[in-house]
């Protein structure tokens, strides 16, 4: 109503001015009268052009609806105008083992605190709250908070609680807080959001799940059209596998670079190089070993490189019908320090990399099936112990078979059912996994 | 450690800003892309980051879509909860301060048109996708002149030198336009009262235009995909109703459609929902065109 008011206001005016002018040009007495006749002219055209183009827009907003109405609480960003978006995501496992009561220590390898996997029977896998929102029109920010049990114990424990910039300029980014470090390509991604019901190995091994730290990461993004970014990142130190270091508070610095494209409408690809390197002091592990004494406390440097591949296919862009996933990951790390085992002090230098293939091919809307190779390989030099450590990789190369299958009920309820056919530990294991994830509130969106 | 971030600085440098005359515009839907090309001209240049054969609802926040967002001077999208699946994700991600979504460079069209279908209160177990209302609101084109307003008026403020040109586009377009919807109106008269079931409630708007009755969806909610015994009731309202087509949009599976009309006499027909979506469809005008003879050809 406001905007044809307007319009017949504008129209009025013009046609007033009009006038006006005409009226000033006929008091000229003298002015040449041709040239006063040829300016008038051009006057009238000029104004008859306008009010033609007035009377159209008019007309078209008398054909349209009556004055639109802006949508209630519509909004294309926000599941509630305002207020952070909520969610919380139930993720439960039922393990059926047959090293029910094995070791799963990963020969060669000084594992952290969570990565050693679950146990037969029923248990509350990594359920988590997520908040987030635009704090402002400067700064985004997120918390997740999980909640664990095993066994008897169970807690709650900061996953993530970070801001990130919106406004700077020139592609420009810096996120702080505690978040997932943007390395590799699976350490972005929560447990629930992967294909499969555990980590693979190399992440299992050298990130004890994922790097989640507390520091900050500066980052820019190419104005290209092959996406390209760049981000380097200072963390405390304190999570695995630094683990704890004093470095002045920065034990752990990463580099990465991603790049990404569309090969064609159906296919498109990311691809990325990072860099990882750590100081460590008085790391133990923090698996299985720790009960059995042979578990050594190492001082020194770590460093990684992490090479991934992603390519996902979607018949036409469209993948919810059908759509298959395959993601390549390599990872290679290099350990040089010192060995303390209860006084006694030795060298240890570590050559270690590993891999994982993934493939996952959605063959129906609510159906999807994958398949996974992960495996290991460390040759580590201990000198000066003597005795046998979990660092002594006894030319094993532990690896894993794994198979699943998913229900998709919707996009928040998934049921999985797993095999791993496990001969990552020295003790064989055959192992079924049935889970289920249940996400609640607001829909997040996914990263490619 | 330090010889990687040396590696980097020539791969920063080298990507130093080129400036571009044209505003470019990111489009979530080919529809937007084409009302952003019959107002901008030759001053814009256009990307969709959708095709006429991708579902809105369901794409992938894909790499190649964060360079593009990353380049935008302004991202012109549906809005109503459409793209929440990638947009935010794209635009919390892409680094571009230009396209904040409050900012001139971002342009939520559902908020220049009235909304159908805003439900009371919203339940999962409703289905997902349209707890904003209905956006799927392009299919009234009684609804582009108010879009092609508000987005004359964000390009004025993004590249204010232009500004003429943009209102002189802006009255050609809605002068031909204005004829166009009393010759389509004339044209689907007879439409009037005509019996359609549909695969998605993506069609509400075409309904309410063209004064044709939806009597069923192919979906048993919204974005659930259709079942056995859902379709099976469909035939039910076919026996006790005049139904004269099943639609759907060139991106949805024509399984469940084929389903009906291996058991009815209905044809199935693919309605352009978009720019782009059948081959008469070339433009905004074509599109609309292409509807009207679509709907009238099974409407005998
Ligand atoms: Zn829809």
């Amino acid at each position: 109503m406001r905007a044809r008011k307007f319009v017949a206001i504008l129209a009025c005016s013009g046609l007033s001015l009009w006038s006006a002018q005409v009226a000033v040009a006929q008091q000229d007495d003298s002015a040449s009268a041709a040239e006063l006749r040829a300016e008038l002219e051009q006057l009238k055209l000029d104004y008859e052009q306008r009010l033609a183009r007035l009377e159209a827009r008019l007309a078209a907003m008398e054909s349209a609806p009556a004055a639109p109405a802006p949508a209630t609480g519509g909004s294309a960003l926000s599941d509630k105008a305002f207020n952070p978006a909520i969610s919380l995501i139930l993720d439960g496992k039922y393990g059926h083992f047959s090293n029910a009561e094995g070791l799963r220590d990963l020969p060669g390898f000084q594992l952290g605190g969570e990565s050693g996997s679950f146990n037969n029977g029923l248990i509350l896998g990594e359920s988590e709250l997520n908040l987030q929102a635009n704090v402002d029109d400067k700064f985004f920010a997120a918390a997740t908070i999980a909640f664990e049990s095993d066994g008897d114990e169970s807690g709650a424990a900061v996953e993530e609680a970070y801001l990130q910039t919106l406004a700077l300029p020139d592609g420009f980014a810096i996120k702080a807080g505690r978040f997932y470090s943007g390395i590799g390509y699976l350490n972005g991604i929560h447990s629930h959001g992967t294909g499969f019901a555990d980590d693979p190995l190399p992440y299992r091994a050298f990130f004890n799940g994922r790097l989640a730290d507390t520091g900050i990461q500066a980052s820019w993004t190419a104005p290209t059209l092959l996406y390209a970014q760049f981000g380097v990142e200072a963390l405390s130190g304190n999570s695995f596998p630094a683990a704890g270091a004093a470095n002045s508070g920065v034990g752990t610095r990463t580099a990465f670079a991603k790049f990404g494209g569309d090969f064609n409408v159906s296919n498109s690809w990311l691809a990325s190089l990072s860099y990882v390197d750590s100081n460590v002091s008085q790391r133990s592990s923090g698996g299985t070993a720790e009960e059995s004494g042979i578990d050594p406390l190492f001082g020194g440097d770590s460093s990684s490189w992490i090479a991934s591949l992603v390519w996902k296919w979607a018949p036409y862009g469209n993948p919810r019908d059908r759509n298959f996933r395959f993601t390549a990951e390599y990872l290679d790390r290099q350990e040089d320090g010192v060995l303390d085992l209860d006084g006694v002090t030795g060298t240890y230098s570590g050559d270690q990399s590993g891999y994982y293939l993934e493939g996952v091919y959605r063959f129906h809307p609510q159906w999807s099936a994958g398949l996974r190779y992960d495996t290991l390989d460390a040759d580590n030099r201990v000198f000066g112990l003597g005795t046998p450590t979990v660092l002594d990789d006894n030319r094993e190369t532990p690896k894993r078979l794994s198979a699943m299958v998913d229900f998709w009920n919707s996009e928040f309820s998934i049921l999985r059912l797993q095999y791993n056919h496990d001969d990552s530990s020295l003790n064989r294991d055959r192992q079924w996994v049935l889970q289920y994830i249940m996400s609640m509130g607001a829909h997040g969106g996914h990263s490619f | 450690m330090r010889s990687l971030l040396l590696a980097l600085v020539p791969l920063l440098t080298l990507a130093s800003v080129p400036v571009h005359a044209a505003v470019e515009i990111f489009a979530c839907e080919p529809e937007w892309a084409a009302l952003a090309d019959e107002i901008g001209g030759d001053k814009v240049s256009t990307f969709s980051a959708t095709t006429a054969f991708q579902d809105a609802h369901f794409i992938q926040a894909r790499p190649s879509l964060l360079a593009r967002v990353r380049r935008a001077d302004l991202v012109f999208c549906t809005g109503a909860n459409l793209e929440i699946g990638w947009l935010p994700v794209l635009l919390r991600q892409a680094a571009n301060a230009a396209v904040a979504p409050g900012s001139n460079g971002f342009l939520d069209a559902s908020q220049s048109v009235r909304l159908l279908d805003v439900p009371t209160s919203a339940d999962r177990a409703e289905g997902d996708i349209h707890p904003n209302g209905n956006p799927h609101f392009q299919l009234d084109p009684r609804n582009l002149p108010h879009i092609a307003a508000t987005l004359t008026e964000r390009l004025q403020r993004l590249d204010s030198g232009n500004a003429a040109y943009y209102d002189e586009r802006l009255a050609a377009f809605n002068a031909r336009w204005t004829k166009a919807l009393a010759n389509w109106s004339t044209k689907a008269e007879n439409l009037a009262g005509m019996q359609v079931i549909v695969h998605h409630s993506a069609w509400v708007y075409l309904e309410d235009w063209l004064g044709i009755r939806e009597v069923g969806q192919m979906e048993p909610k919204p974005g659930l995909p259709p079942t056995a015994s859902h379709l099976a009731g469909l035939l039910d309202v076919v026996q006790t109703s005049d139904v004269k087509a099943f639609l759907r949009a060139s991106y949805q599976n024509p399984k469940a459609a084929s389903w009906l009309m291996d058991r009815t006499d209905i044809p199935d027909i693919v309605i352009p929902h978009t720019v782009g979506a059948t081959d008469e469809a070339s433009d905004l005008y074509a599109w609309f065109d292409d509807i009207i003879n679509r709907l009238l050809e099974v409407n005998r």
